[in-house]
């Protein structure tokens, strides 16, 4: 069941594309990656989504309604450029943006005050802003992001300005919004971070999807049909006894033995390669490399082809 | 609606609880309150004495003019133009000139002075001047009643009829034997000093809503909250959150200030305690009694005291409850239109430094409008004045410059018809700027790239 869907959004600036006919399905309760270079489009996606700008064409679906200003209540956006009223009292500040949320005053307080407290800044809410840390302010931001229970949660680069011990509590506290309902879009650089978070993602690039679907099936489609071998008993180049047609990519001595990283043609599989090198040398080990995210990201952005993996034959 | 009120009261109270605010609101009513006090002060302490010489040839008011501590009067007998230049050479304060009228009494008279009219001797001479007429006329109206008819007169038809409004304009001779017309003073000083209110008010405040979008662009928190509610609402709500606080300063002020006047000039009368001869003959009752009682011509003692009351009756001459509300409408349209062309450049910049070169055309009919106030201080009723007080963009503080003397009702509407409608086309060209502009980081914009935002869809 999908929370969001975005139909064939565009949208330019003067002499720029900023969004060519995007479309994207976020599924409900899951953690989604937007992702693609700089410039690519995605915080003119977000802004379109939390109506800041609206889209030359096509349209938003949330929970199957069209995008309305009642629904933009439901979603809590934390931008990549965020800040607060610097001489703004903490408190004050956070029951203002609360309020502004369509929270009542006393709903307000009530969670503001839970949230303070679990993010050890009670005794900052009669301060002023710029006499917090920048950590303690987007601690501030992240509470006041998801205060009103929203249904859709849009972080932009999260994770900028935290130290890992705060990363880590983020984290958390984004699985457990998941857990809670929540779906969460999640737009970042940090390929780690989307390896660790999403369940889908999308790669926009040059304002255009070029790729998406859930992780693991991107990462089957990706496969490369490539094995890393760790061996001993033969210290001498593999090629001397492999056909031509596997692909030594990469072979070098280590303590224990030998590694080897070995691309097979389309057609072959580890029993084939199996076959080939048992009699030669003593595999310890052999595992398939699957791509990171950060390789795809790169080969997907590089190779300019928009690639859709095959759902239908791919479960995760 | 509940969130522009949100905003609203956010950018009222963190305004209002500033220290600048509360010490401004504190500064403001002394400095005012001097405005009104130290002419009244002056005019107690001055005792130099000034001598005025009557060239009468009404002939109504000879030895009508009585010598006070501080004026004396000395009457001619020549023609104007040797009076002129014989009182140029004299050591004369000034000289007043009654002209010869045909039919009616003469209202009118001309007071020439080598420098500026003091106001007292002005008020002084008016007062005697008005007091003889009424006295004149009244004589008049009592020998006209008929027995047979004196039961329809009212009290208010002989008042109305001998209500008379004498006209005094005074025209400085400079050394070189120049004539200068000058002006009504009362209304010429708050004529340019509401004037002057509304330029520095559009100025302060504007500039308040600019340097708050600035402030929401340069920390970054516009983002977060366009995210709740929309540009327009945002803007709307900066205006009229800042607009009310500067309508709350500017209401202390009125308030502060007529205390401090009325605390003030209230002690000055307990020091010269009477009545102003004036007032005691409006609210009688028996026309008999003073019909064969000399009325007006002040005794030189109670000239001090006089000297005070007529700077006040002077004042009261303006009609406040139109000043006021009229005040108030151009004051508050006058910075609607402004403060939304302010927000339009605050969301264009990435920094104050940036704003010079878009403040220029917002700036440019303010200053203009203010340099221009003198001038048409000077021809109230011209078509320049007409003309400038029309227009929205300089009709703010033109218009308030012109209405102490008094403005045709139908052209203060349309000022105030076509300054609602600036106001309504500022708003909706700025909130096409604001919001694209408020998503703008590390652009130089120039005025084609504005004129690219205006012409945005949505």
């Amino acid at each position: 069941m999908e929370l969001f869907t975005a139909f064939n959004v565009s949208k330019s600036y003067a002499a720029h594309k900023a969004l060519d006919k995007v479309n994207i399905t976020v599924p409900e309760q899951s953690i989604f990656g937007l992702l693609g270079p700089n410039g690519a489009g995605k915080t003119t996606f977000i802004r379109i989504v939390n109506r800041i700008i609206a889209p030359d064409e096509g349209e938003i679906l949330f929970n199957g309604k069209k995008m309305g200003d009642e629904e933009v209540e439901k979603i809590g956006y934390l931008p990549e450029e965020r800040g607060l009223y610097k001489k703004m009292k903490v408190g004050e500040q956070a029951l203002y943006l609360a309020q502004l949320k369509g929270m009542t005053h006393h709903d307000a307080t009530r969670k503001l005050q839970y949230w303070f407290d679990k993010f050890e800044l009670k005794g900052w809410w009669n301060r002023k802003v710029e006499e917090l840390s920048k950590g303690m302010q987007q601690k501030v931001q992240f509470i006041l992001t998801i205060i009103h229970n929203p249904k859709l949660l849009i972080f932009d680069e999260p994770f900028s300005g935290f130290d890992p011990i705060n990363v880590n509590l983020l984290k958390e506290e984004i699985l457990t919004l998941r857990d809670n309902g929540a779906t969460i879009i999640f737009s970042t650089h940090n390929m780690a971070s989307v390896e660790e978070l999403c369940d889908h993602i999308a790669l926009i690039n040059k304002s255009k999807k070029i790729l998406d679907g859930n992780v693991k099936a991107i990462k089957k489609t990706y496969r490369m049909n490539t094995f890393e071998v760790n061996f001993t008993g033969f210290e001498e180049d593999l090629r001397t006894f492999l056909p031509s047609s596997f692909n030594v990519i990469l072979q070098k001595k280590e303590d224990d033995g030998s590694i080897a990283k070995i691309q097979l043609p389309g057609n072959m599989t580890t029993n084939d390669l199996l076959r080939e090198i048992i009699p030669h040398v003593t595999v310890k080990s052999l595992n398939e490399i699957i791509p990171s995210m950060n390789d795809i990201f790169i080969r997907a952005v590089t190779e300019q082809n928009p690639i859709t993996p095959d759902l239908s034959t791919i479960q995760p | 609606m509940k969130k522009i009120f949100l905003i609203i009261c956010r950018e009222y109270l963190t305004r209002v609880k500033k220290r600048s605010f509360i010490i401004m609101t504190i500064l403001g009513p002394l400095l005012m309150a001097a405005v009104f006090i130290v002419p009244i002060y002056l005019a107690t302490v001055s005792n130099e004495s000034k001598t005025v010489a009557v060239l009468d040839e009404s002939g109504f008011f000879y030895e009508k003019f009585k010598d006070s501590e501080n004026i004396k009067f000395h009457y001619l007998v020549s023609d104007l133009n040797a009076a002129k230049q014989s009182f140029a050479k004299s050591d004369d304060y000034a000289l007043l000139f009654i002209p010869k009228t045909e039919v009616s009494l003469p209202e009118n008279a001309i007071i020439y002075a080598k420098s500026q009219v003091n106001i007292m001797v002005k008020s002084y001479i008016k007062d005697v001047m008005s007091r003889q007429l009424e006295e004149l006329k009244l004589e008049a109206k009592i020998r006209d009643i008929q027995p047979s008819t004196s039961g329809k007169i009212t009290m208010d038809d002989i008042l109305r009829s001998i209500k008379t409004n004498v006209d005094i304009s005074t025209i400085k001779i400079g050394s070189n034997g120049k004539e200068e017309k000058s002006y009504p003073e009362v209304s010429m000083v708050l004529g340019i000093f509401s004037g002057i209110l509304i330029y520095f008010f559009i100025f302060l405040f504007g500039s308040q809503v600019m340097r708050g979008v600035i402030e929401e662009k340069t920390s970054r928190i516009i983002e977060l909250i366009i995210s709740s509610v929309k540009p327009f609402q945002l803007m709307m709500g900066k205006i009229i959150g800042v607009g009310l606080v500067g309508l709350t300063q500017f209401l202390l002020w009125v308030i502060l200030t007529f205390g401090l006047v009325t605390i003030v000039t209230s002690s000055f009368s307990t020091r010269f305690k009477s009545k102003a001869p004036t007032e005691q003959f409006m609210t009688g009752q028996n026309q008999i009694i003073y019909a064969d009682k000399p009325v007006s011509t002040p005794n030189p003692e109670k000239n001090n005291k006089d000297n005070v009351n007529e700077v006040l009756d002077a004042i009261n001459t303006i009609d406040f409850p139109v000043m006021l509300s009229s005040f108030l409408f151009f004051f508050l349209f006058g910075y609607l239109l402004y403060a939304a062309l302010f927000a339009a450049i605050g969301s264009a910049v990435d920094s104050e430094a940036d704003t010079q070169q878009f403040m220029l055309p917002i700036t440019i009919p303010l200053i203009f409008s203010f340099v221009m106030a003198q001038y048409i201080m000077q021809e109230p009723q011209g078509p320049m004045a007409f003309w400038f007080s029309i227009i929205p963009l300089t009709s703010p503080v033109i218009m308030m410059v012109r209405i102490p003397f008094g403005v045709p009702y139908l052209q203060v509407v349309l000022s105030m018809v076509l300054l609602l409608l600036g106001f309504l086309g500022t708003t909706w060209i700025a909130a096409k700027i604001y919001r694209t502009g408020i998503l703008m980081y590390g652009k130089k914009v120039n005025y084609k790239e504005l004129w690219k935002w205006i012409r945005y869809k949505n």
